[in-house]
C-alpha cells in the first residue's frame, strides 16, 4: 500500500477544509470555487474584492509549496479540442447545478444538504461513466 | 481590507492543501475515477481530510450561530428541494470532469503551471459559465 501517498493525501484534504473554513468563519462564505470565480466577473469590485483576494491566494499557493517540493503537475493531459468541450461542461454544468467538488462535495456535505449529496453522488457518477466510457468502449 | 486579508488567507490554505494532496494532477483524478480500471483510490482521502476538518467545526459551530467570529452573519444556501438545473448541472459537470480530470479549484490553481493546455480549459469553463448566466437571463 502507498500508505505515505495517502497520508499526503489525507493531509492535504485537511488544509483544503482549514482554506475552506477560514473563509466561513472570517468571511461567512462557502468555499465553492465554481460559484466564487463566476460572481468575481459579476459583481463590484468593492463588495465582491474577496473573492477575487481568494482566487489569488488559489494561484500563488503552488508557488509556496514549490519551494518544500510539492509541485504543479508537468503536463495537463487530452487535446485542447477535449479540453475546450471539456472546460465548457465544467463551466456550464457547475453554474447550472450550483456547484463543484468544492461548493458541493467538502462544504455541502458537511452542511448534511440533501441537494449536495445528490449533486455530488451525480458528479461522481457521470465523471466514473465518462471516463470507462472514453478508456473502454470508444 | 480585513475581508480581502482573510480571503487571501483561505485561497492560500485552499490551493496549498489542492497541491500537496496531487488533487492538482489530472492524471490522478482520472485514475481516481477509473473504478473499473486500475483504480487510484488516493483522492478519497482527499475528502476524508477535508470533511474531517470542515464538518465538526460547522455542524458544532457554524451550524447553531450562522455568524462569523467577526459576528456578521453567514451566507447560506437557501434552497433545500431538488430541481432540474442541479441534477441536470451536476451531471454535464461530471461529463467535463471525466473529459479532462480538472475541476474548477484544481484548474485555478494550475494557472501558473502555464502551458497552454490550462488557459484552454480555464478559458472555455469562463465561456461555458458566461453562457449559463446570458441563458438565464434570457428567460
Amino acid at each position: 500500500m502507498q500508505t505515505d501517498l495517502f497520508l499526503q493525501a489525507y493531509l492535504g484534504g485537511m488544509l483544503i477544509g482549514a482554506g475552506a473554513l477560514a473563509l466561513m468563519l472570517f468571511n461567512g462564505r462557502i468555499a465553492g470555487i465554481s460559484g466564487i470565480t463566476a460572481s468575481a466577473f459579476t459583481t463590484k469590485i468593492q463588495e465582491g474584492g474577496w473573492r477575487w483576494a481568494f482566487l489569488a491566494g488559489l494561484i500563488i499557493a503552488p508557488l509556496i509549496t514549490a519551494m518544500a517540493g510539492y509541485t504543479l503537475p508537468d503536463r495537463i493531459p487530452g487535446s485542447l479540442l477535449t479540453l475546450t468541450a471539456a472546460g465548457i461542461l465544467v463551466g456550464a454544468g457547475t453554474r447550472l447545478g450550483s456547484g463543484c467538488t468544492s461548493g458541493h462535495g467538502i462544504c455541502g456535505l458537511s452542511r448534511l444538504s440533501f441537494r449536495s449529496l445528490i449533486a455530488t453522488l451525480l458528479f461522481m457518477g457521470s465523471a466514473i461513466v465518462t471516463v470507462s466510457l472514453v478508456r473502454y468502449v470508444f | 481590507m480585513k475581508q480581502m486579508l482573510t480571503a487571501l488567507i483561505a485561497g492560500l490554505l485552499f490551493g496549498a492543501g489542492l497541491t500537496i494532496s496531487t488533487m492538482v494532477d489530472p492524471l490522478r483524478v482520472l485514475a481516481f475515477l477509473d473504478v473499473f480500471g486500475d483504480w487510484d483510490p488516493t483522492l478519497a482521502f482527499v475528502m476524508g481530510g477535508a470533511l474531517t476538518v470542515y464538518l465538526p467545526v460547522y455542524q458544532f459551530f457554524i451550524k447553531p450561530s450562522k455568524r462569523t467570529l467577526f459576528n456578521e452573519p453567514c451566507h447560506l444556501p437557501d434552497k433545500t428541494r431538488l430541481d432540474a438545473p442541479l441534477l441536470v448541472g451536476a451531471i454535464l459537470f461530471g461529463i467535463g470532469w471525466g473529459l479532462s480530470g480538472i475541476c474548477p479549484g484544481p484548474g485555478i490553481a494550475n494557472l501558473t503551471q502555464g502551458s497552454v493546455e490550462i488557459f484552454v480549459f480555464i478559458a472555455a469553463l469562463l465561456i461555458g459559465m458566461i453562457g449559463v448566466k446570458r441563458a438565464k437571463r434570457s428567460h
